[in-house]
């Protein structure tokens, strides 16, 4: 699930879905979702280190990946498809 | 008949506002782009409708657009919609938003910090673009300014930007410094008599002059006098805000200062103040007269601490003999009550016969004068906060 200002950059709607062979961690759902949509490179992780941008957060299943390493596994319910894996605009003001 | 074509870059998104030469009747277009910080925009010389904008935010980090058709379309140009997602060569798109320093040893020098508010060492960190200027003679070469300072290059169309490392390299890097609102390059100068010579501009720095392409640089800030660094004469640390100059006078130079109004008469080599009787020389944009080179606008600001216009009147004061000399225009303008700013990008002119100047406020309003600054009446007035105008005189 994208954030509205990735939507419009992409010209999609809020759910995205996307096909992934072996594993599915933080790192290759984002390489899934850059190597489909590749205007969305830099606007989630930095274009050079590749570290999540500061004011953006990852949650899945309720539960808070925002500081997990990039080769965590994300739950059997979002690589099955039944849950969704959310990409949240921390709320900084404005 | 020939129009107007003025690019507004706001807070939260992008405008144009379209008029014929009689510029009385105005259409409004946008918000483009809407909810994202537009720092700059502007239309290459080469060919007017070609538009190019920087779209960023704290969240998403910098987007670069691009469009063909003097903005009706938008795209970033990387990455047109349709196409396949990786070049012919395998290599992935998505490369217009990239701005990566420079870290190759064919820099020449380390390019690894600057000064930090509290005079330590900060690695350089890309934030955003602040100022996009497109080439004299090339639609798809623009150069681009960014925070933390450095200078860009796309010869592209936008596709994809390298930095010219000189600028950085050149060795007075360290002791460059974040003004109040970041590390920004701001200012982009050509001179159309020597296609070599580029001038750019750094809040906290100072300005520098490139004489090949903007392969090596110098500092060019002799004359300026800053009370806020340690020795106000120094070779760097000057908060420049904004340099003007006349295309058809290049070597002579104007600077709006943190504080003081300022000129060249040698490309830069040497500066002398020429406030004059300006009720305070604290300010950012400084603009020049499309056709009378002596002829100078600049918006003064009450101080560094207080941002806005002094005794609550907006006023914009015209020099007709190239400073010192200064007249308030305020025709059109309000006199009372008025606590608004103007930020260094945000003053542009026309090239009509009678040359037509315009300005955009932290207020959101968009103040156009088709009589040189004599009279002055809002296009708009209710936009989000500006952050740049750009005019286009269109044929």
């Amino acid at each position: 699930m994208l954030p509205h200002h990735l939507q419009t950059l992409a010209r999609v709607g809020a759910e995205v879905e996307l096909e992934i062979e072996g594993p599915v961690s933080l790192r290759s759902v984002l390489d899934a979702l850059e190597a489909r949509f590749p205007m969305l490179r830099g606007t989630i992780r930095d274009h050079v280190t590749q570290q999540r941008r500061p004011l953006l957060r990852f949650f899945a299943c309720a539960e808070d990946f925002s500081q997990a390493p990039p080769d965590t596994l994300l739950p059997e319910a979002v690589r099955s498809g039944a849950e969704v894996f959310i990409i949240l605009g921390a709320i900084a003001g404005g | 008949m020939s129009g107007i074509r003025v690019l507004v870059g706001t807070r939260k998104g992008a405008f144009i506002l379209s008029s014929d030469a009689g510029r009385k009747k105005w259409q409004v277009d946008g918000p483009l782009f809407a909810g994202w910080e537009i720092y700059h925009m502007k239309g290459s010389p080469a060919d007017p409708d070609r538009l190019y904008a920087s779209q960023s935010n704290a969240w998403f980090g910098q987007i670069i657009q691009r469009s063909n058709d003097g903005g009706r379309t938008w795209e970033q140009p990387g990455t047109p919609p349709g196409e396949p997602v990786t070049t012919p060569a395998g290599m992935p798109k998505g490369e217009s938003n990239k701005f990566a320093y420079d870290t190759s040893s064919g820099s020449g020098k380390p390019l690894t910090t600057h000064q930090w508010y509290d005079g330590s060492q900060r690695e350089w960190e890309f934030k955003r673009v602040w100022h996009l200027e497109p080439s004299l003679t090339d639609a798809d070469t623009v150069y681009a300014g960014v925070e933390d300072a450095a200078l860009f290059r796309t010869v592209d169309g936008g596709q994809t930007w390298h930095e010219l490392a000189g600028l950085r390299g050149h060795g007075t890097g360290p002791k460059w410094q974040p003004g109040a609102g970041g590390m920004c390059l701001h200012t982009i100068l050509f001179d159309p008599d020597n296609p070599g010579r580029i001038y750019t501009a750094i809040s906290a720095a100072g300005v520098f002059r490139s004489d090949d392409a903007g392969k090596s640089w110098k500092p060019i800030n002799r004359g300026l006098k800053s009370a806020y660094v340690p020795d106000p004469q120094a070779e760097i640390g000057h908060c420049v805000h904004r340099i003007a100059m006349h295309l058809a006078r290049p070597d002579v130079l104007y600077m709006q200062k943190h504080w003081d109004v300022m000129r060249s008469d040698d490309a830069g080599e040497s500066w002398q103040e020429v406030s004059g009787n300006l009720p305070t020389d604290f300010g950012f944009v400084i603009e020049v007269h499309a056709h009378e080179p002596d002829t100078v606008y600049v918006v003064p600001i009450k101080s560094d601490y207080e941002h806005y216009t002094p005794e609550g009147k907006l006023r914009v004061y015209r020099s007709r003999t190239g400073g010192n000399e200064w007249e308030a225009l305020t025709n059109g303008l309000p006199q009372q009550d008025c606590y608004v700013n103007v930020l260094r990008d945000a003053m542009s002119v026309d090239s009509l016969d009678e040359c037509g100047v315009y300005f955009g406020t932290t207020g959101g309003q968009v103040y156009c004068s088709a009589d040189g600054g004599d009279h002055w009446v809002p296009i708009v007035r209710d936009l989000p906060s500006v952050v740049s105008i750009e005019v286009q005189t269109l044929p």
